[in-house]
């Protein structure tokens, strides 16, 4: 199937079939997600030894834990024994994990700690094969903080899988004065009946949001100001009536950028001026003044000039520095997925800059968002309708004859509604599903 | 002191009988669709919090499934009447089950009240069962019960979960 996957594809069009078709998911969850850097959570939510986090790389159950010299691990979540999960719980702290079967103990980097009624097992069962264990990850990364692995034991390192996108990485901790974030107030958890292919082709879609969200739009435009507000509703109705901007806006000033390996960002598209740096609100002005104390006039300046909306590092993490977002995405099956987003704080920053970023998350990412429904309504029927044996070519070609080069090796689409961003993540999609596992080593 | 014995004598007591009156009432506004009318029983400067996790101790610190002021809960009504809102075409149909009826805390002329509720949701093809703890604080203002704040516990509420666009 794997020499036949580009027949999938023409200019500015792609088959249907990539977003149905069950062998073609199961494939990618072994030649993207058992390959790529997938993110798997930030150095915060595992800050002592012991502390460990539960998530998942593809569909695989891992754990992502600080082991007892302090090095951060991912390793599968599963007894060597039976092959039962051993960690049940999502988060916690823990000396061992323990299978609950028959008892298996192993130590936080995976290795067998006790085995009972080790005399019974086979004469060349051998506790210290590595093999036999919670098996580790074999590569786990960090960028400042931010954890990847890959289950690609060879291949670029992080830091070449991310290029350019580092900037917007950096972008979200150069905001915060003390230099670090922390992942903070809780997460949501979204599931659809579609692809997890087009959340990540949404994101970055500056064409929907005047047509999808008319319904938050026009209800925020309509809503007197004067009515009471604790400030939770005035960030989301400011919000809301961005996403009403025309067009033309749309079109011109927003801006849309790609780089290698399938990563964009959109540009950022307020001029609320509560909802961006704007020295007129007095909570900007505060955190100007601390971000200055920290990092000087200078430094400052060159923060607050990048202005992006979310950034992509595909294919599972979408994030977005200005209001300290980031979502996970995780594929479950052909037509189910489910997305985990989660806020950061921005450590010695105005506390009332986290009160806003929950008010934020709220509106862009709450399950009960007067945004985020519409959302998952599209996934949902895209979902539905891509099962249709009507057109069989989705229409991926916006931009596609304006698009041009990009300063830092990538390629910007000079209308920001181009759709260049989703022809990037497929030819990445591409590239990595032509490659078997073994080519990649030979590669290497 | 006098005065507030007089107003407080003049009104009818928020006894359990007719806190649970109201929550029925309340249920069937939101069954049949009747969201302004259900607008209208909140105060002017009400609050309604649906939680993300077991036991959240405030919706400022940690996200919240719906957290609304009454600025936002008078757009998420207008919304809901809008025939653009996609997540609402089709509609949903609801149908409410309001039990365990206590009062918690009962001051002069307010009190909180405690009630389990079930929910199930038909849309699409598909129906969901929502069920959890409800509180609501009760005031009462020119002879009429009026929520001041209420919370929705779902016992499922940091599950992943598809949109939610009927307020329970």
């Amino acid at each position: 199937m794997t020499e036949g996957l580009s027949r999938f594809f023409q200019p500015g069009r792609v088959h249907r079939q990539i977003y149905t078709d069950p062998a073609i998911f199961e494939l990618e969850l072994e030649r993207i997600f058992g390959v790529a850097w997938i993110y798997v959570g930030h150095e915060s939510q595992v800050k002592n030894p012991g502390d460990y986090f539960r998530t998942f790389i593809g569909r695989k159950p891992v754990v992502l834990v600080r082991d007892a010299e302090g090095n951060i691990r991912v390793i599968h979540n599963q007894c060597a024994h039976r092959g039962s999960l051993v960690v049940a719980s999502d988060k916690g702290n823990t000396t061992e994990f323990q299978c609950c079967y028959h008892g298996w103990t192993y130590h936080l980097d995976g290795r067998i700690k006790s085995v009972p009624l080790q005399h019974g097992y086979s004469r060349d069962f051998d506790p210290k094969n590595p093999k036999t264990a919670m098996v580790q990850v074999p590569r786990v990364q960090s960028y400042r903080g931010f954890i990847f692995a890959s289950e690609a034991s060879d291949g670029p390192g992080l830091e070449d899988f991310l290029g350019h996108m580092t900037t917007s990485l950096d972008d979200m901790i150069d905001r915060a004065p003390d230099g670090e974030v922390e992942v903070a107030g809780g997460v949501f958890k979204h599931a659809y009946d579609g692809n997890w292919k087009v959340y990540l082709e949404n994101l970055c879609d500056a064409a929907h949001p005047l047509f999808t969200h008319r319904s938050s739009i026009d209800a925020a435009q309509q809503q007197s100001d004067d009515v009471h507000s604790d400030g939770s509703g005035e960030i989301a109705i400011r919000q809301m009536r961005q996403n009403g901007a025309p067009y033309s806006f749309w079109e011109s000033q927003v801006g849309i950028w790609t780089y290698p390996n399938g990563h964009s960002y959109l540009g950022d598209y307020h001029d609320d001026a509560k909802l961006v740096a704007s020295l007129k609100d007095p909570l900007f002005r505060e955190y100007t003044a601390v971000l200055e104390k920290k990092k000087g006039k200078e430094e400052v300046r060159r923060v607050l000039e990048v202005r992006r909306w979310n950034s992509n590092v595909y294919p599972n993490l979408s994030f977005m520095s200005q209001f300290q977002q980031l979502r996970v995405v995780h594929p479950i099956a052909v037509n189910r997925t489910v997305v985990h987003t989660y806020n950061f704080r921005l450590k010695g920053a105005p506390a009332q800059m986290f009160r806003n970023t929950i008010s934020f998350a709220n509106t862009v990412n709450g399950t009960g968002s007067l945004v985020l429904t519409d959302d998952l309504e599209i996934y949902n029927r895209i979902g539905m309708g891509l099962t249709s044996e009507g057109a069989e070519w989705i229409e991926i070609g916006r931009g596609l004859q304006s698009d041009i080069a990009d300063a830092h090796g990538g390629r910007r689409g000079q209308n920001s509604t181009s759709e260049i961003y989703i022809r990037n993540m497929l030819d990445a999609w591409l590239g990595y599903m032509t490659k078997s596992p073994a080519d990649m080593r030979a590669a290497s | 002191m006098r005065a507030a014995t007089v107003r407080g004598s003049s009104q009818r007591p928020l006894n359990s009988a007719r806190c649970e009156q109201f929550l029925l009432h309340e249920a069937r506004l939101l069954d049949d669709g009747r969201f302004d009318e259900w607008l209208a029983l909140f105060t002017t400067d009400a609050w309604y919090w649906v939680p993300s996790e077991p036991g959240q101790a405030d919706p400022f610190q940690t996200v919240s499934l719906i957290y609304d002021d009454r600025r936002l809960l008078e757009t998420r009504v207008r919304r809901l009447a809008s025939p653009r809102m996609y997540s609402q075409e089709p509609r949903s149909r609801t149908s409410r089950i309001i039990a365990n009826v206590t009062i918690e805390e009962a001051g002069r002329g307010a009190c909180t009240v405690r009630s389990k509720f079930m929910m199930i949701e038909y849309r699409r093809e598909q129906q969901r069962i929502f069920g959890g703890t409800l509180l609501h604080r009760l005031v009462q203002a020119d002879g009429r019960v009026m929520i001041a704040w209420k919370r929705v516990d779902l016992v499922n509420c940091d599950a992943p979960l598809d949109g939610i666009t009927v307020p329970f």
